[in-house]
């Protein structure tokens, strides 16, 4: 058995880097301390490195596959007896693997933010928080209980609440800062919910106890029902409602695309990449739980996975601002994995989909993290936002054209790149399972397909864009990531995930489905060939197509209204009929108590006041009056 | 023992000397006044004191010593409250007890 113990300073280097960037950054100055964010990552990154190779390839596996190790753990707070909440390091095929994305992502996105937020105010404080935000992340992955992944959860949520609302001047960029704290948090109480359900009939946060199918969490599930549904169940429905509010799945994506008013590597790091896939790894963490205990809760997870790619992908297709359409792109692959997990079973090859899911989950945070910092190359070199201020980009772009070519063609699933076998997984793993869901998934990959194109021709190609002065190449610090996440976004298809990351740790024999791939790669090109036809020249057929389609195109255009529909509820019916009665209470009958006491205090006193006289004598009078009432008092009534 | 005098006569004494002294300590303006009222009822209590030592327990020295308290203390605060009455002097330049008034609502 090696020893993983070092693994802990995965978390204690960033902490750190935190504390000195966030305490003595202004005395640093901004050269220095994106530096020392930057080597702080790149130690961490090594580490990650080497601890996934030590432990896929170092230790000895005996046939039994790959057991969840625990590295390090201290306990923390001793609530009762048999349940205490500690804080140490697990280290499992999925831990591990997210290990790797998270380290190799933020390291791409502080070298990339060495060049993109040069001159910026707050250059200090941005890399402060992006180490806050490693910290946390690589704390809630290596997560050995449900409590500390909840802490660490709420720790991303803050991170990335201060990262949204980074150009804090810009009024959109605090509302949207606000947004996705308060949406995100309403969905965490669900997951705090959960938890409490879970441990209070399991006696345990334990990930290891919790997972193990003769464990209590699993063994015990005979117990207490409500509406028809075991009480784990219930508490996994509640446990996921935080996954989908980190997740932005449906309905608690509104926060995702107004995140976009961050800087753009934040974007990259957090909401596409990393802190995104929570929810996804929260399930996949409890996977077998989800399975073997609450089919019911998974096949929830199944359908709002399944119905958010679609209803994101829809979105996405008529989205101007490159990174919104990015946004929704993430919630649409993020419903990819959902759903892959939804359609799993345990072990083995009935483990399809929950590998697929993982191995997704990893590609898409390479070829995504790509897009993000391809369009932030863009957005510094045109100054907007809009597809619309583009076009023709690819001769003066030269270096991210490539990239960010290489990284449509493996979302949208063209062969031999990394997308395109993630992607086969899950639709052969849906395929197996539920054909309804199968078919959505194939609708989906055709958007997919159509949008990135989209926006690949009207960026690169299409009409010559008049530019205020010639758009020049990022410098090498922004370029130097691009190139080595392009490569991730080619390559990593070829990782053997069917051998390292599985539901149960065992290996399993994993083809390509050639009956999924190709109708799925023909769907993939045809969205293509459509994108091109339409976006590759200026022409009006764009036009001419939304308004044939005048109706679903505005709905479309305007996220079908869900954020209006969120204001009408919280504005129109809770704040007017719930909020608004109770402040009148508070204000006229809770304050109105505590006034009165006070009035009747301060009028009393006001009246009395001028027996302080500061004549001796007067006092000198009552006290003696006194002194002989009493002694009258005591003497002659009294005797 | 009996020395003729009945303690009534003292106690009379006493108790006159006694609200002699609190009224100039409620009526007099001035401060030095208000101090020597204050001496007249120390003095009263120091009789009352010494007439019941006498009568009452001839064998015990109690009430003496008390007296004799009573006086050291007496002249000790007659001094700190003369040197209170200089500095409410310096500070007010007068020692009339209705003018210093400055500690009130």
């Amino acid at each position: 058995m090696i020893n993983f113990s070092y693994s802990i300073w995965l978390l204690l280097i960033p902490l750190m880097m935190f504390f000195i960037l966030g305490l003595a950054g202004h005395k640093l100055g901004p050269r220095l301390s994106g530096l020392l964010g930057t080597s702080g990552l790149a130690i961490i990154t090594m580490l990650s490195f080497i601890i996934a190779y030590s432990y896929f390839f170092g230790t000895p596996k005996n046939g039994e596959g790959f057991k969840a190790i625990i590295a390090y753990n201290i306990t923390w707070l001793q609530l009762i007896d048999n349940l205490h909440i500690d804080i140490g390091v697990l280290l499992d095929p999925i831990s591990v693997m997210m290990l790797i994305v998270v380290s190799t992502v933020s390291f791409m996105v502080h070298i990339y933010s060495l060049g993109y937020m040069k001159g910026e105010r707050g250059y200090e404080r941005f890399f402060a928080f992006l180490s806050l935000f490693t910290f946390s992340m690589l704390g809630l992955v290596v997560a050995p209980n449900i409590f500390q992944m909840y802490i660490f959860w709420e720790l991303v949520g803050i991170s990335s609440y201060l990262l949204i609302g980074f150009y804090y001047q810009k009024p959109s960029a605090v509302a949207a800062s606000k947004k996705a704290f308060i949406v995100t948090r309403f969905a965490d109480l669900g997951f705090l919910i959960g938890i409490l359900i879970l441990s209070f009939y399991t006696k345990t946060f334990d990930f290891i106890t919790l997972t193990d199918p003769s464990g209590p969490a699993i063994a015990k599930t005979g117990g207490a029902t409500f509406m028809g549904l075991s009480v784990i169940t219930w508490s996994m429905i509640f446990v996921y409602m935080g996954g989908v509010g980190k997740s932005a799945m449906f309905p608690f994506h509104i926060w995702l695309p107004d995140a976009m008013e961050g800087p753009t590597p934040v974007s990259a790091l957090i909401h596409a990449a990393t802190m995104v896939v929570a929810g996804v790894y929260l399930v996949a963490r409890l996977f077998p739980v989800y399975v073997m205990a609450s089919p019911q809760a998974l096949h929830i997870i199944a359908y709002v996975g399944a119905f958010s790619s679609l209803f994101a992908a829809v979105i996405a297709c008529t989205q101007t601002d490159i990174k919104r359409v990015l946004a929704y792109s993430t919630m649409s692959q993020i419903g990819y994995m959902m759903l892959a997990l939804g359609v799993s079973g345990y072990g083995g090859h009935n483990g399809l989909g929950f590998m697929a899911s993982m191995f997704h989950l990893f590609t898409h945070a390479m070829f995504k993290a790509l897009l993000f910092l391809g369009a932030g190359a863009i957005i510094h070199a045109v100054h907007s936002n809009f597809m619309t201020d583009m076009g023709g980009l690819r001769k003066y772009l030269p270096i991210t054209h490539i990239t960010f070519l290489i990284a449509c063609l493996s979302i949208a699933g063209v062969p031999l790149f990394a997308g395109f076998f993630s992607k086969d997984e899950i639709l052969a793993a849906a395929f197996e399972h539920n054909k309804f869901l199968f078919a959505v998934e194939y609708a989906v990959a055709g958007l997919t397909a159509f949008y990135m194109f989209r926006l690949y021709f009207s960026i690169f190609w299409g009409k010559e864009t008049q530019y205020h002065h010639t758009p020049h190449e990022a410098p090498l610090t922004m370029t130097i990531p691009l190139i080595i996440l392009a490569l991730g976004a080619a390559l990593t298809g070829f990782i053997p995930f069917n051998k390292l990351v599985t539901s149960d740790g065992l290996p399993f024999e994993s083809h390509l489905d050639w009956g999924v791939a190709v109708p799925s790669v023909i769907i993939g090109l045809l969205g293509i060939t459509v994108a091109w036809a339409m976006y590759s020249k200026s022409s009006n057929l764009p036009d001419r197509v939304a308004s044939a389609f005048r109706l679903g195109y505005k709905w479309a255009y305007n996220k079908f209204y869900m954020d209006e529909l969120y204001l009408f509820i919280t504005k129109k019916i809770i704040f007017r009929y719930i909020s608004e009665p109770v402040a009148w209470f508070d204000r006229h009958i809770v304050d109105g108590t505590m006034n009165a006491i006070a009035t009747v205090t301060q009028v009393t006193s006001f009246r009395i006041r001028k027996f302080q006289s500061g004549q001796i004598q007067q006092y000198a009078f009552v006290y003696i009056s006194g002194v002989i009432f009493l002694v009258i008092l005591l003497v002659y009534i009294w005797r | 023992m009996n020395t003729g005098i009945p303690i009534q006569y003292f106690l009379i004494l006493a108790t006159i000397m006694f609200f002699t002294g609190i009224y100039g300590f409620l009526t007099r303006r001035n401060l030095i006044t208000i101090l020597m009222s204050t001496e007249l009822i120390l003095n009263s209590v120091n009789i009352n004191f010494m007439a019941f030592n006498r009568y009452l327990f001839p064998h015990k020295l109690d009430g003496m010593f008390f007296s004799l308290f009573i006086i050291a203390v007496a002249a000790a605060e007659a001094a700190v409250a003369i040197s209170i009455i200089i500095n409410i002097y310096r500070r007010f330049t007068t020692i009339n007890v209705e003018d210093v008034d400055e500690m009130k609502y």
